[in-house]
């Protein structure tokens, strides 16, 4: 993997002088790295084991599941001062009735072992068809307008996640680049009032225009349904902001060699402004994906229809019926978190430099 | 403001507005979201909280009723009791969660002080420490939902290898549910946003001054305490700012899927009030009233904060 943060100035920082202190780092980032990994760890483990290896009370990390013969479940136990495998064929108030398999000389006897006495032989086993299962425990019944009947649930999710994802990104971006454009390059009557006005929303918790964003789109017939999911993401002041800083540090001759040789503002905000601002854009498409991707609040006021549900949400209502199915709930969670990971890892270099871009000039 | 002695509106020479057409044209499609979506909004949340609205009916306007409801006391026999005692109870609430910042601002910067060293394998521990921040919340809400859960949990079956017999009940006793959100969200904001912002900051930070400080016999600790710790204040000022505001409205996803606010209201925050008065009751004008008092607490804490920076931030 190349360095993803190599957008950073070189650290200048001395190296550690010793040994010692390095080795000390190493230990506190593995004791924290240890700390971060495990519960993912866990989630992708549980995600992978037999339904009846989950509520065990064991940390098993590596599923695995008991081994099974053609007469019966196995058991390892000592007979006669003997370590023994037999296959259970019978429960009796006296213990386990098993079949014995090994040693061979006294494979198919029958001899019967106190219940605590017999362990489970288990083996490693990956238990796929979880994923499968949770993908397949829901249904939609009409989605996509009535393009999709009768879908898997996760499927319609997924492209509904993906609609609106990709929907608020670019409309995002696009709005936000053209009023920066005209914030950072344009002269017009009230343009920093204007601006004063988009800074001071910045500041405004996202709770005060909850209600009446809500009111708003049902007054218009427009909850429940892609609208209201798009539209009010569609609008921000904060990447308004951060473009129109991004913009200022633009050379300004270049648009001067654009206009002499006739371009219009439109020519010159498409062919010089956002070729150059490539790595501001970057950043604020992976800001504002991640964020519409991950958003959890907004879909669950407006939105009632499983098959208009983004990912977060519909996971909010698979956990309904299967609350206690953990490997289910942990398979749908890795189905729900996979994706972003992708996009992150490809993304992490911009998505850093957009946090610093927003939050260092803020 | 940034550029405004070059392209200053001030100068601008009076023209028809015609000729500013082209330039307001790419200025109307986020305005009109923003005045939709944004302006108008915040001024309607501000009127919205003076009216009694069950969205069937009109509004009808009600005055300071629902702040009076929301915020003042009535006598109870001999002693004063709050008129909405959820309220207090849910403002506490989420103030107690808030105490996992300090804990989450010192672990961010242990994080980035341990990934500026430069050593081998170091960007595998930066992008894993930052995996949390990243995940869907549901979906680690959900896993950590597991993790603590009572008898089959990761957390208390190693509780029990540790010898404890009887580990809590974490979201299922009032004792232990806040504590348990607490865990999992510092778990959450430990490598993340904040300690990719203090990175940041330890890196503009002039590797002179360290070396100064070598000349001058510092210790590691000195040079932490003396030169690091004063240069990255306005970071830390930011994350403290940030945290304060996010953390005013946090919660809600974790109460929603943890715990659904229980037990006995011990994890419901003021955001799932907020949620539950306006979505669940259709209380639509005592809940505007109480987001535009939250908004105020934000507000005061933000300028607050900001007062106290002036002493101890260092520019």
């Amino acid at each position: 993997m190349s360095a993803p943060y190599d957008t950073l100035p070189a650290r200048r920082r001395k190296r550690p002088r010793g040994l010692g202190l390095k080795l000390l780092a190493y230990a506190a980032l593995c004791a924290i790295g240890f700390v971060m990994a495990a519960p993912l760890v866990w989630m992708i483990s549980t995600s992978l084991k037999d339904p009846t290896q989950v509520v065990v009370g064991r940390d098993q990390w590596l599923p695995r599941r008991q081994v099974v013969s053609r007469y019966g479940p196995v058991y390892s136990a000592r007979f006669d001062d003997v370590e023994v495998r037999g296959a259970e064929i019978a429960i009796t108030p006296q213990g386990r009735r098993l079949r014995l398999l090994e040693p061979a000389r006294l494979a198919g006897r029958i001899v019967t072992v106190p219940a605590n006495q017999a362990r489970p032989v288990e083996r490693l086993h990956f238990e796929w068809r979880n994923y499968v299962a949770a993908w397949k425990a829901m249904k939609v019944e009409s989605a996509l307008g009535g393009l999709l009947r009768n879908a898997d649930a996760f499927l319609v999710f997924y492209i509904n996640s993906i609609i609106v994802a990709v929907s608020v990104t670019f409309g995002q971006v696009a709005t936000s680049s053209l009023a920066a454009y005209a914030f950072a390059r344009l002269r017009f009557p009230g343009r920093d009032k204007l601006f004063l006005g988009y800074l001071a929303t910045l500041m405004v918790p996202g709770v005060i225009t909850m209600i009446p964003v809500y009111i708003l789109l049902s007054r218009l017939r427009l909850t429940d349904t892609y609208w209201a999911l798009i539209l009010p993401g569609m609008f921000s002041a904060y990447g308004t902001f951060m473009l129109r800083q991004f913009f200022l540090t633009i050379p300004r001759d270049l648009e001067d060699a654009a206009r002499i040789d006739g371009a219009s503002l439109l020519g010159i905000y498409w062919n010089v402004i956002l070729p150059l601002s490539k790595p501001a854009l970057a950043a604020l498409t992976t800001f504002v994906f991640l964020h519409s991707w991950n958003d959890f609040m907004w879909p669950l006021i407006v939105i009632d229809s499983l098959g208009l549900k983004t990912l977060p949400i519909g996971l909010a209502h698979f956990q309904g019926p299967y609350l206690t199915e953990w490997h289910l709930l942990m398979a749908a969670s890795v189905i729900v978190m996979v994706p972003v990971l992708i996009v992150f890892v490809i993304g992490q270099r911009y998505f850093v430099r957009g946090l610093i871009l927003s939050g260092l000039k803020a | 403001m940034t550029g405004s002695e070059q392209s200053g509106t001030a100068a601008l020479p009076r023209r028809p507005w015609r000729r500013y057409l082209g330039s307001y044209a790419f200025l109307v499609p986020n305005f009109l979201g923003f005045l939709a979506f944004t302006l108008l909004p915040v001024a309607a949340a501000f009127a919205l909280s003076f009216t009694e609205w069950a969205i069937l009916n009109p509004p009808r306007l009600v005055g300071l009723h629902n702040f009076d409801r929301l915020l003042s006391f009535h006598r109870e026999g001999s002693r004063l009791a709050a008129n909405d005692p959820y309220f207090w109870k849910y403002l506490w609430n989420t103030v107690f969660l808030m105490f996992g910042i300090p804990l989450a601002v010192l672990g961010s910067l242990v994080c980035a002080l341990l990934l500026n060293q430069r050593l081998r394998g170091v960007v595998f521990f930066r992008t894993l420490f930052f995996l949390p921040a990243i995940g869907s919340a549901v979906a680690i809400t959900l896993l950590w939902k597991w993790i603590f859960q009572e008898d089959y949990g990761l957390l208390n079956t190693w509780l029990r290898h540790f010898g404890i017999a009887h580990p809590p009940g974490w979201l299922v006793t009032t004792t232990w549910a806040k504590p348990a959100f607490i865990i999992m969200s510092l778990w959450m904001a430990v490598g993340g946003y904040n300690c990719v912002l203090y990175l940041a900051g330890l890196q503009n930070i002039p590797g002179e001054l360290y070396e100064a400080a070598d000349m001058d016999g510092a210790n590691w600790w000195h040079k932490l305490r003396y030169v690091t710790w004063p240069l990255l204040s306005p970071t830390t000022f930011f994350i403290v700012t940030m945290s304060i505001i996010s953390g005013f409205q946090g919660g809600f996803i974790a109460a929603y899927m943890m715990t659904g606010g229980g037990p006995a209201g011990a994890t419901t925050t003021i955001m799932l009030y907020i949620y539950q008065n306006a979505f669940q009751w259709f209380q639509m004008g005592y809940a505007a009233a109480i987001a535009c008092v939250l908004f105020g607490l934000i507000f005061g804490f933000t300028l607050l904060n900001w007062r106290l920076s002036q002493r101890v931030v260092y520019y």
